[in-house]
């Protein structure tokens, strides 16, 4: 099959890859472009583990194609942090103890990313709401949403926000 | 996934002329097609992302003050777009229901109704509101009723080379509003197990024009035309609403499934009946 040459905006610089065009952006993310931060869980839509910014938007990875990406900004979780300086996402799911297993641990921190973007005062309500689309078999979420409400105060420099 | 090939045309033209092979398929949210390609449900060798024609992504109001929502665009630019959220709430909060956050950024209401399934969410809200598909193809363009664009679940009026381009949803007579709400069992995340859209206009304290539509309790939207007689000329009070929801009750054809029996799915319809008009009476009363 002829492969594709598509060319975007990904974490910041300009990058070049060949594929297939039944590839999913998922598929190209982790076996082409050696990106694996971004997991795979369910790859039908559900469990929001394949979680990346598409211009700013939060996507699935699983269901775009990766020739659909052509011209676009891609933002994966390895272009969360600064250098060597996490984000304060980062920080805080360490400080809260905000994982287990992990797999599903890069997508939440780019949905929460896009969440903070959009609103950067949001409520357990709206936190608890916007994730939905996250799933988590370990933690029970709690230690998530503190972990989010918390980075959100940090960013902002004030206290968390209560309901 | 088995092979297939890929095109973006920038023009509804060089769109159409991709989706006249029998192979071909609309690509626009992705969200159910990719799905059905990875588990060989669907026969597409080729799909036809319209993403990028102007015409399929814009969401404009004409000097109308009708709404044109292209067939691309997805569900979040219409839920977060506040001129939708005052002069059609009931179609903005059946949008910002569909999937997560992950999904509204992709999913498109045309898709959603292109997809047929019986319990789609806007369906019934777009019925509510009187919207038409508009439907250009090599014969030219036409115009469809959305309560005729689904004929069986899975099946649409779409013939071959034929593509949904936009909805066009009239502009709402003065001291009009509507409102839609579905029952599932759970917070969020999940398919209707009846789904209510209504509209209603006001005339002094009565009751001047009402539409009423159900999702998920027969195998294509049902619009309850005695549920509307029922609330016309009334001040739409508890006796006009529980006629209403009567009249809605009578009209459901529920199935019993894996996620309601039919008598349930029925009983609710009476309350979602009732509670949607209310809900957009007083919409309509505030102005909203």
């Amino acid at each position: 099959m002829a492969k594709t040459h598509v060319t975007l905006n990904l974490n910041g610089e300009s990058a070049e890859v060949l594929c297939e065009p039944r590839q999913t952006l998922l598929e190209v993310l982790r076996d082409e472009l050696d990106l694996t931060g971004t997991k795979e869980g369910c790859a039908t839509g559900d469990c929001g583990a394949c979680s990346v910014l598409l211009d700013g938007r939060v996507v699935c990875a699983c269901l775009v194609l990766a020739v659909e990406a052509e011209g676009r900004t891609l933002t994966t979780v390895e272009g969360l942090a600064d250098g060597d300086e996490l984000h304060p996402l980062q920080k805080a799911f360490l400080e809260h103890a905000a994982l287990q297993c992990g797999i599903c641990t890069p997508g939440f921190l780019v949905a929460a990313k896009a969440l903070l973007d959009r609103n950067p005062e949001p409520s357990e309500h709206e936190v608890r709401y916007e994730l939905a689309g996250n799933l988590c078999r370990c933690t029970g979420y709690d230690k998530i949403v503190r972990a989010v409400l918390a980075a959100a105060a940090d960013m902002r420099g004030t206290a968390p926000r209560g309901n | 996934m088995h092979e297939i090939r890929y095109s973006a045309p920038h023009s509804l033209d060089d769109a159409l002329g991709l989706l006249a092979a029998d192979d071909a398929r609309v690509l626009a949210g992705g969200t159910d097609l990719l799905i059905q390609l990875r588990a060989g449900l669907n026969p597409a060798r080729h799909l036809v992302d319209v993403k990028r024609i102007a015409e399929l992504a814009t969401l404009s109001f004409d000097d109308g003050g009708a709404l044109h929502l292209g067939a691309a665009v997805p569900c979040w630019r219409l839920a977060d777009d506040e001129r939708v959220r005052h002069v059609f709430p009931g179609l903005a909060e059946a949008t910002a229901l569909i999937g997560s956050t992950q999904i509204q950024s992709r999913a498109t209401i045309a898709g959603n109704l292109c997809n047929g399934s019986p319990a789609a969410d806007t369906t019934p809200a777009l019925v509510a509101l009187g919207a038409v598909c508009v439907v250009q193809g090599p014969g030219g363009r036409r115009d469809v009723p959305v309560q005729q664009f689904v004929v069986a679940p899975g099946r649409t009026v779409l013939a071959r080379g034929e593509l949904l381009v936009e909805l066009r949803i009239p502009a709402p007579a003065a001291r009009s509003s509507d409102a839609y709400q579905r029952f599932i069992p759970r917070n969020e995340m999940d398919i209707a197990v009846v789904g209510v859209g209504a509209s209603v206009t006001l005339d002094a304290a009565r009751c001047s024009a009402a539409r009423v539509a159900l999702g998920a309790v027969g195998p294509t939207v049902i619009v309850a035309d005695a549920a509307a007689r029922a609330l016309v000329g009334s001040a739409l009070d508890d006796a006009a609403l529980a006629r209403a929801a009567e009249a809605a009750m009578a009209a459901a054809q529920p199935i019993s499934d894996m996620r309601a029996p039919a008598d349930y799915r029925r009983e609710i319809t009476g309350v979602l009946v009732r509670r949607v008009v209310a809900e957009a009476a007083r919409r309509a009363q505030r102005g909203a």
